[in-house]
């Protein structure tokens, strides 16, 4: 069966089979790396996209259930070029470690962002909390967040 | 990796005078090549496991090689591509690798400022390097690296005759750095060995056992997925297909179609202490010291426990191999390269230069967990598909349940103080399971499919490092306090149900916290200031008084109690007693569980190639040791491990987290110690010590939950 959806903005469809998750989906045959395994039961937050603007995991959701579905993931964030202000504050936080839960929280907090554009640290804690950092770098993250909001919103009335 | 256990020793004539990870070899061109296209080439055998260690190594050879940071390559680490450096652990990378690094810079920028210098007809000594390239003092260029990188040979042994930089000429080591890593991180970028995709590769999946002792005595035939095939070895089970998907549903089904004879063969979880006393063990004497001691005015005695600890890394261990005209080619996230090596030869049969191994970055790592054994797994399903690359990922129950765990253990602790209120006498046991199962170093291999194949391997019982190469169990088990009288002995088990090893601290997560709970126990008990009654016994050790002085400072100790329930704590330690010291600071929340609010911590580790990366990785140590202090410990039942998910072993969240403020004191221009594991100890320590603050109670075992703080009121 074949399952069409918006992927990061462009049109993208998979071939659905027996077993297949939206992750199986995106880090297979659509050959994204940033949506990453961590635990395969909704847990630990590496795997999150956003499925019409809202972030969820994608390690236990049938490739099925996004059909016509907007998603997005880290790579459709930003580039190297052309940086999200939040993959812009991480660096210059230095917000991460072994960086593998990354990919996710920076996926959830451009959503937060999006909805609320001045999040107290309670909010920002809260966004992230469905999200494991083993390394401990939460602090530097939740820093982060702070400084891509404040400089989006400098952007946004500029 | 440490000196006195199993580091493989250089064949170089030099060798014993080198210093780091040049001992073992001394070589130039195995640690630095030049190219002509403008870089350097540098060869490290430490690898990345997140500490950020790849940044400070460049900074190393960018500051001694006087280039830019950019023409600096740091390829990973491979079999038989990079020096031996055993393991990338016990905080020793920059002790090992990066002196290593610095002292083969030097030297090597000495040969090469000799030949410009020649050429020129100018004495060397005259010469600078900009960027790599070779001035006179009027300006002119006479070489550099990149046009002399073919002539000047660097396959010659170093000497050991070069002085690198002073501190005060170093113009990037000791500057917060961004870490080169960083940017593929947060843009998603294919960079860890999960990400790994070859040509025709396929999936595998392992199928384990119900129990941790079982045989595999019938597997039902039935319909699989897709192209999924099952690989039977004895009592190991795995499952390969060509897509993930179809390796994941074929194993749910195999699995419930295996039947297995199961033994319990782990001891009952409520009664592990009493498990831990009874098993026989392997007595030791870790330190004695028998000064005359002043006569005991008040003695402490008191137990302290502590669980099995699983490393909880966030990504399943991973690995891909691939098994060509009788050799292999391994893929890992492993600590140590030659010593997986080693124990493959044993399991596969090979000749060590029939296996290659490289390393690529996996998720972060604390210790030696799953990363050695997938190692194994992908090799053995290899096999059995010549010509194909096979990955192999465990699930997040393989990676909680099936890793190598840190062990449980006990300390007793007696000690006394005289009538003037000073230590006089000190006495410690302790009884557990090895902090090593590492790969490579014994007759059997450790890795965990091993024994499950036909014919099975045993896995050697798990051993401690001796104090001289930082210990296991042991670690920080000697006081740094003076006292008169010591005696501090270890009882190893000679039985291991759960197989155990190494995770981040080792014996100091435990000891430290015993120490300075028994030292606070003590100054309550004459009535002193505990941080005053520590500083009183450290008077032989300058740096960690100033350590615990400045973090005292920072709290703002004696601090008032911000609450009911809240309470202030303190402790301090130098980790291992050779390498960095650390003073933590907690302030503590006691309502129907126990959170930590608050971290303040001073560190001295000497020289701190990078500041900001020391200052991660300290608040690191401390979050996860906070994890491990409130919330974390492994159940089993007397057939296997059943704390297979996040669920079952909670780890720290992000509403969790302490604020968190390091400060690094101490002299920047001394030598590096290491900065991943100094905070762990004395943060559990000051947090048990928070408790008390805020609650009277005195913590006896780990962790921190109120059943355990329940049975300590008792």
């Amino acid at each position: 069966m074949r399952v069409a959806f918006t992927l990061n903005g462009v049109p993208a469809e998979v071939e659905a089979a027996e077993g297949m998750t939206l992750l199986h989906a995106l880090r297979g045959p659509l050959g994204l790396s940033g949506p990453r395994f961590g635990c395969g039961q909704e847990a630990c937050g590496c795997c999150y996209v956003t499925v019409d603007g809202e972030p969820r995991p994608s390690c236990a959701l049938p490739v099925e259930a996004v059909a016509g579905r907007h998603l997005g993931t880290v790579e459709g964030l930003g580039t190297p070029e052309a940086p999200h202000p939040l993959q812009a504050a991480f660096l210059a936080e230095q917000a991460g470690q072994c960086g593998y839960c990354l990919s996710g929280i920076l996926v959830s907090a451009a959503a937060l962002l999006a909805r609320n554009p001045d999040p107290d640290e309670v909010a920002v804690r809260a966004a992230l909390e469905p999200h494991l950092c083993r390394c401990g770098a939460q602090n530097r993250m939740i820093r982060a967040v702070h400084r891509a909001a404040r400089e989006m919103r400098a952007g946004a009335v500029a | 990796m440490n000196l006195a256990f199993g580091f493989p020793m250089g064949k170089g004539g030099n060798a014993p005078d080198l210093p780091g990870s040049l001992r073992a070899e001394p070589r130039l061109f195995r640690w630095l090549r030049f190219s002509a296209d403008g870089s350097v080439a540098v060869t490290p055998g430490k690898v990345e496991i997140g500490q950020g260690i790849l940044t400070a190594l460049a900074q190393i050879a960018a500051d001694e090689l006087d280039i830019a940071p950019q023409r600096v390559r740091i390829l990973a680490a491979s079999t038989p591509g990079s020096p031996n450096e055993g393991v990338t652990s016990g905080s020793l990378s920059i002790q090992e690798s990066g002196i290593a690094i610095r002292h083969a810079c030097a030297e090597a920028r000495a040969l090469h400022l000799r030949l410009a210098a020649q050429r020129a007809g100018v004495a060397a000594e005259v010469l600078h390097v900009e960027d790599g390239v070779f001035k006179r003092p009027d300006g002119e260029a006479v070489g550099s690296y990149w046009a002399q990188a073919e002539e000047v040979l660097l396959d010659v042994e170093a000497r050991g005759d070069v002085p690198p930089k002073s501190a005060s000429a170093r113009w990037i080591a000791g500057q917060p750095v961004a870490r080169l890593d960083l940017p593929d991180k947060v843009f998603g970028v294919a960079r860890y060995l999960h990400d790994l995709r070859l040509p025709g590769m396929l999936h595998a999946r392992m199928v384990r056992p119900p129990a941790r002792v079982a045989t595999l005595v019938e597997l039902r035939d039935g319909p699989l997925p897709g192209d999924a095939s099952v690989l039977r070895q004895g009592n190991l089970l795995a499952i390969i297909a060509s897509e993930e998907w179809v390796a994941e549903a074929a194993a749910a089904r195999v699995a419930a179609r295996a039947h297995w004879d199961v033994r319990e063969s782990l001891p009952e979880e409520g009664q592990l202490a009493a498990w831990i006393e009874a098993t026989p063990a392997q007595p030791s004497e870790v330190a004695r010291r028998d000064d005359p001691a002043p006569a005991a005015a008040h003695v402490v005695s008191a137990r302290f426990q502590r669980p099995f600890l699983a490393h909880g890394s966030i990504g399943p261990s991973c690995a891909v191999a691939r098994w060509q005209d009788g050799a292999v080619e391994v893929w890992t996230h492993s600590q140590g390269i030659y010593n997986l090596r080693a124990d493959l030869v044993t399991v596969l049969g090979l000749e060590p230069e029939r296996i290659m191994v490289r390393h690529v970055e996996g998720a972060g790592c604390y210790g030696h967990n799953g990363a050695d054994d997938v190692a194994l797994d992908a090799a053995l399903v290899a096999r059995a598909h010549p010509g194909r690359p096979v990955r192999v990922l465990w699930s997040r129950a393989e990676e909680l349940a099936w890793s190598p765990h840190s062990p449980a253990a006990l300390a007793e602790i007696e000690a006394a103080v005289d009538a003037e209120g000073m230590l006089c006498r000190w006495q410690t046991v302790l009884r557990g399971n090895g902090h090593s199962s590492r790969p490579g170093r014994a007759k059997d291999p450790t890795l965990l499919s091993s024994a499950y194949i036909d014919p099975p391997f045993t896995y050697p019982v798990a051993i401690d490092a001796p104090m001289a190469g930082g210990g296991g169990g042991q670690r920080n088990s000697v006081p740094g306090y003076r006292v008169p009288s010591l005696d501090v002995s270890m009882h190893r088990l000679l039985e291991m149900p759960i197989r155990s090893s190494a995770l981040r601290g080792l014996g100091a997560l435990l000891n430290v916290w015993a120490t300075e709970s028994v030292m606070e126990e003590l100054a309550e008990r004459i009535g002193q200031d505990s941080v005053a009654f520590r500083l009183r016994h450290l008077e032989d050790d300058p740096r960690a008084a100033a350590v615990l002085r400045e973090v005292a400072a920072m709290c703002g100790w004696p601090r008032a109690s911000a609450g009911e329930g809240v309470g202030t704590g303190i402790a301090v330690a130098r980790y291992k007693g050779t390498g960095g010291w650390c003073a933590v600071a907690a302030e503590v929340e006691a309502a129907e569980v126990v959170r930590c609010r608050r971290l303040w911590i001073a560190a001295d580790v000497g020289e701190a190639i990078n500041p900001d990366g020391v200052i991660n990785q300290i608040e690191g140590g401390a979050i996860q040791a906070t994890s491990i202090a409130l919330k974390e410990a492994v159940h089993f039942d007397r057939l296997n491990v059943t704390t297979d998910s996040w669920d079952a072993y909670p780890v720290l969240r992000f509403s969790e987290v302490p604020a968190v403020e390091v400060r690094l004191i101490g002299p920047r221009d001394a030598p590096p110690l290491g900065a991943g594991e100094p905070s762990l100890g004395p943060t559990i320590a000051a947090i048990a010590s928070g408790i008390h603050a805020a609650l009277g109670i005195r913590p006896r075992a780990m962790p921190f939950t109120p059943d355990n703080l329940a049975a300590a009121m008792e």
